[in-house]
């Protein structure tokens, strides 16, 4: 290895960054050439007088912190460059417009499905007729007799129920009971005709149900008749034929009026 | 919450490093304000470009964004780096035994050492200050400069010359130190 190859990487050889062949070629080099084994050593010693001069520069204490404060700022306008704003807007906008539409569509069905408080009564009625043939709870007091029932509901109502029994025009009375309908707690008087139980529900007038004087009314197959008389509410409700539920009424109505 | 997640990995990865940084942006700026602003600048962009990273070293990786950051800066800024004060040619000496370096050098104090590395041409600086100063390899330093390998150690070497002849310069001409 000649003088000059060895000057060009004699910095190489100081930073131990040369690989053995050519380390152990300089080596023997700068123990044969004075010329170049001194400047080595200058090389070395502007190398030692670098290092032992901690020249290095240390970054001042808040410019960490400034660093910090910087970042997050930088952060938090990635978070909405990623989200650009006119697009945002235009999509909030959308769907406010979509949640608006489905809560109108939503009340307005509401209202417009939403049971008529006098179809609410009636499927009260109607539901407290079948849970009467349903759960064995027919009566709460059985008595074909008119003069036992009557005075049964006393203290249990705050009105007085017209009993009357029928036997003999074929539908004999069987009892009566008490049931809970449009939020007060009315009488109900059970009557049979040969298999088909009659309900009549008798109920201080129910100004839902006032538009029904002598409305017959059909619901899931059993017939309602409903009527108004001296401040009551009658409504019959069986899975009798209309007419028979009518001839019922009919009877019913005579001996109402004539006692 | 991914944000979240990646400035504390950031912080964790890259703040370690602001010392080395800072001295890097020092030297090349060798003011303390402008190295302030390009360390800021520098972290901002590293920060952006957090996840090209991919697991490597982050010091070389953080420092070669500081230099990149310095050098668009200072085209922003219309710094030109004036002419060195220090004449290759005037003091260049190809007789290096005729130099009583060894015996000089040793007296020089930190100043002196300061001056001849903030006159040098700031692309011998800063290979003298990655080498030197951060400990870096010359794999490490032509990964930071994007160069070849060879042209990291000729302008290493042509950098420590160039510091020890201005030293030897600097003695000769204040004859501060016994000959």
């Amino acid at each position: 290895m000649n003088c000059d190859r060895v000057q060009s990487l004699i910095d190489s050889y100081l930073d131990g960054e040369l690989d053995l062949v050519n380390n152990l070629e300089i080596e023997k080099h700068l123990r044969e050439c004075s010329s170049c084994a001194q400047s080595h050593k200058n090389r070395q010693l502007v190398h030692d007088a670098i290092q032992s001069s901690s020249l290095s520069y240390k970054a001042p204490p808040e410019l960490q912190k400034r660093m910090r404060n910087a970042l997050r700022q930088q952060k938090n306008a990635d978070m909405l460059r990623f989200l650009p704003q006119k697009v945002a807007w235009r999509w909030l906008a959308a769907a406010t417009l979509l949640v608006a539409i489905v809560l109108i569509t939503w009340n307005v069905a509401a209202i417009l499905t939403a049971p008529s408080a006098n179809e609410t009564l009636i499927q009260e009625l109607l539901s407290s007729h079948i849970r009467s043939l349903m759960v064995n709870h027919l009566v709460d007091v059985a008595s074909q007799d008119q003069h036992t029932v009557k005075p049964w509901f006393d203290g249990k109502l705050d009105y007085a129920p017209p009993v009357v029994d029928l036997a003999q025009q074929g539908f004999p009375l069987i009892g009566g009971r008490l049931d809970y309908l449009d939020s007060r707690t009315t009488a109900a008087l059970v009557y049979k005709h040969g298999n088909h139980i009659i309900n009549l529900f008798i109920l201080p007038s129910a100004s839902s149900l006032s538009s029904y004087q002598n409305t017959s009314l059909t619901r899931q197959g059993y017939h309602l008749f409903l009527w108004h008389k001296s401040g009551m509410t009658f409504c019959a409700i069986s899975d009798l034929e209309e007419s028979q539920l009518q001839h019922f009424v009919q009877l019913l109505q005579q001996q109402l009026a004539s006692s | 919450m991914r944000d979240q997640n990646k400035l504390r990995r950031f912080e964790q990865c890259v703040l370690p490093h602001l010392d080395a940084a800072y001295n890097l942006a020092r030297w090349l700026t060798r003011n303390d304000q402008d190295a302030d602003d390009v360390v800021q600048e520098a972290c901002l962009r590293a920060y952006k470009f957090f996840d090209s990273l991919h697991g490597n070293d982050s010091r070389p990786w953080l420092l070669a964004i500081v230099r990149n950051t310095y050098y668009t800066w200072r085209q922003q800024q219309k710094i030109y780096e004036t002419a060195t004060a220090f004449d290759e040619e005037l003091h260049s000496t190809d007789d290096e035994s005729a130099n009583p370096e060894d015996v000089l050098l040793q007296h020089l104090h930190k100043q002196v050492l300061k001056e001849a590395l903030e006159n040098l041409p700031v692309e011998f600086r800063e290979v003298i200050v990655l080498r030197e100063l951060e400990g870096l390899s010359y794999k490490e330093i032509a990964t930071i400069l994007a160069i070849p390998l060879g042209t990291v150690m000729s302008r290493l070497a042509r950098a420590r010359k160039r510091l020890q002849d201005y030293l030897a310069h600097y003695q000769n001409k204040e004859s501060l130190f016994e000959l």
